[in-house]
């Protein structure tokens, strides 16, 4: 079997309103597959309805060649969640939080011991066996969680926003500790707001928005495909005059937002040279990104 | 919004829901002990003293032991309730521990059935602590001890399991004040806990018959005094009835709150 989950048809409404649409989706085994899109955009509603804690209103959901809808516990087994918002037990240390969450699989006795001491040293928390959770810090919680969704030693992890909130030293931990777990063969499913961590992790992402699946592909090939590879950044007062007079006739697509001129090119050499004339412009001439193809694909207008 | 009626799946998992809630437990077993069993002490000594210099017998029963009776079934309904939704409530929309528990392999059933399980194992605990002081007390059999520790184990799962229904629709813990006000308060006051129900209005008497309290308080005070129980089958089809038709309320809307 090469494809750990497979989607088909799924769909979702509350109130009327489709949450999820329709979607299709393929991750196969041993890759790390990412789900972007802006808040609301279904994302949170695939995932749960991929656990099995939401009832779909149609399609098909096999995960681990399990039949979502008939046999989620079957399904559960053998897969780890990490959920976006921390639910570790405040009442338990460190240690028990892990050997309590073992307990919920039926793993007990002395591999599970042994299991557990692993997991802390993977994760860095040996020495905060018996700390009450309460007194971890927000990225030593995250690092409990991963461990808790690992005491199954599952081959799906999913990870709904590893990474929010945590300070860059804490977001590094994290993703190091999830290509080990890539590399160890595990496919990993996580949703993300952040680019870079996509763009670093995910070998395939798919972009939803509107509760459809935009696009489905790997980074790179998102990049090269959607979207132009130069973006001229242009910043500062009069620039709307620098935009109707220099870059409308030469860009391909220019968006203004606020003092800032986002001009996308196959080449930017022209627009460059027209800087020491514009000397109250700032101009930052880089490489299109992951996050220039996702604004593109769902517009710069606010979520919430 | 269609419900999802079907019957509950029983299996063993609960136990692991049940297990979590005891470890907890364990962990901070001095307030807890003394919440469950401090203040229904405080009533029975004041109550029992205090009103019982004045009431002397009732029935032919000291009031202290009449009240003893009373304040075991009171408290298995009081425990029970408390931790059917305030400590319930904690962990399915503070805590999230139900998500986290969503996510192993247990389903809702099984940790719904955990927590009346644990209402009830707390109604236990609470009580036999109680029994055990209105035994030094004196005017308490003591050979009643188990099979009164039955009825306030069914007692407390037919109130756990009501808790978990309110629970199923509470947005904050302000929303259980109008279930305490409105269900719990009468029921301790007209169920003959504090003094025999047959000296209110018979219309009231007979409203009270709906309370589950009322049935707990006649199996096992006649148990605990050494009389005998009348209509014992009545009593406890009342409290089963209430059993099964909560736990089935509870998993159904309860359901609906956390699998949408």
């Amino acid at each position: 079997m090469d494809s750990v989950i497979e989607v088909k048809g799924l769909r979702k409404t509350y109130g009327g309103q489709a949450v999820v649409d329709g979607i299709d989706l393929q991750v196969r085994r041993g890759e790390c597959f990412g789900l972007l899109g802006p808040n609301g955009a279904g994302k949170s509603t695939t995932l749960r309805m991929l656990m099995g804690t939401t009832p779909p209103d149609s399609g098909e959901i096999g995960i681990l060649g399990f039949n979502v809808r008939a046999d989620a516990r079957r399904m559960r087994e053998r897969v780890g969640v990490v959920p976006q918002k921390d639910n570790l037990d405040p009442d338990f240390t460190v240690a028990e939080n892990l050997s309590v969450y073992a307990s919920y699989f039926g793993l007990r006795g002395n591999d599970a011991k042994q299991r557990l001491r692993e997991l802390l040293s993977f994760v860095a928390l040996e020495e905060k066996a018996n700390a009450n959770v309460a007194t971890l810090s927000g990225g030593m919680q995250r690092r409990l969680t991963l461990a808790r969704a690992l005491v199954n030693s599952p081959d799906l992890l999913v990870l709904d926003e590893p990474s929010t909130g945590l300070d860059p030293q804490a977001r590094h931990v994290i993703w190091q500790r999830m290509r080990s777990l890539k590399s160890e063969g595990k496919t990993l499913v996580l949703t993300t707001h952040y680019m870079d961590e996509a763009e670093r992790l995910c070998d395939r992402m798919a972009i939803m928005d509107h509760g459809k699946i935009l696009v489905v592909g790997s980074p790179r090939e998102l990049i090269e495909t959607l979207i132009e590879p130069h973006v001229l950044e242009v910043s500062g007062t009069g620039v709307e005059e620098w935009v109707a007079r220099v870059a409308k006739p030469e860009s391909r697509r220019v968006e203004l937002v606020g003092e800032t001129a986002f001009c996308y090119c196959k080449d930017d050499q022209t627009l460059k040279a027209t800087a020491p004339e514009n000397p109250r412009l700032q101009f930052l001439s880089r490489r299109a990104n992951l996050e220039d193809v996702f604004l593109k694909l769902t517009g710069r207008d606010l979520r919430d | 919004m269609t419900l999802d009626l079907s019957l509950p799946s029983l299996g063993f998992r609960w136990y692991y829901v049940w297990k979590r809630h005891f470890l907890v437990w364990w962990k901070v077993l001095g307030p807890s002990l003394l919440a469950n069993f401090g203040e229904p002490l405080l009533y029975l000594l004041a109550l029992g003293y205090g009103l019982g210099m004045f009431v002397g017998q009732v029935k032919g029963v000291d009031y202290m032991a009449f009240l003893a009776t009373g304040i075991v079934c009171s408290n298995a309904m009081n425990t029970a309730t408390f931790e059917g939704m305030y400590a319930a409530f904690t962990r399915l929309a503070m805590q999230r521990t139900w998500d986290a528990m969503l996510a192993a392999p247990l389903m809702l059933d099984d940790i719904v059935i955990g927590e009346i399980v644990w209402c009830a194992t707390r109604s236990v605990i609470g009580c036999a602590a109680i029994f055990i002081v209105a035994g030094f007390l004196g005017s308490i059999q003591w050979s009643a001890f188990i099979p009164v520790m039955l009825v306030i184990f069914f007692s407390g799962m037919a109130f756990g399991a009501m808790a978990l229904v309110v629970t199923a629709f509470a947005k904050s813990y302000d929303f259980f004040l109008y279930y305490f006000t409105l269900v719990i308060t009468p029921m301790m006051l007209l169920s003959g806990v504090f003094f025999p129900a047959d000296a209110l209005p018979v219309w009231i008497q007979t409203g009270a018959q709906a309370f589950p309290l009322s049935h707990a308080v006649e199996i096992a005070r006649p148990l605990m005094i050494g009389a005998e129980v009348n209509n014992l089958p009545l009593h406890l089809a009342v409290i089963a009835a209430y059993i099964a038709v909560a736990t089935y309320m509870a998993l159904v809307f309860l359901r609906r709150r956390m699998l949408v």
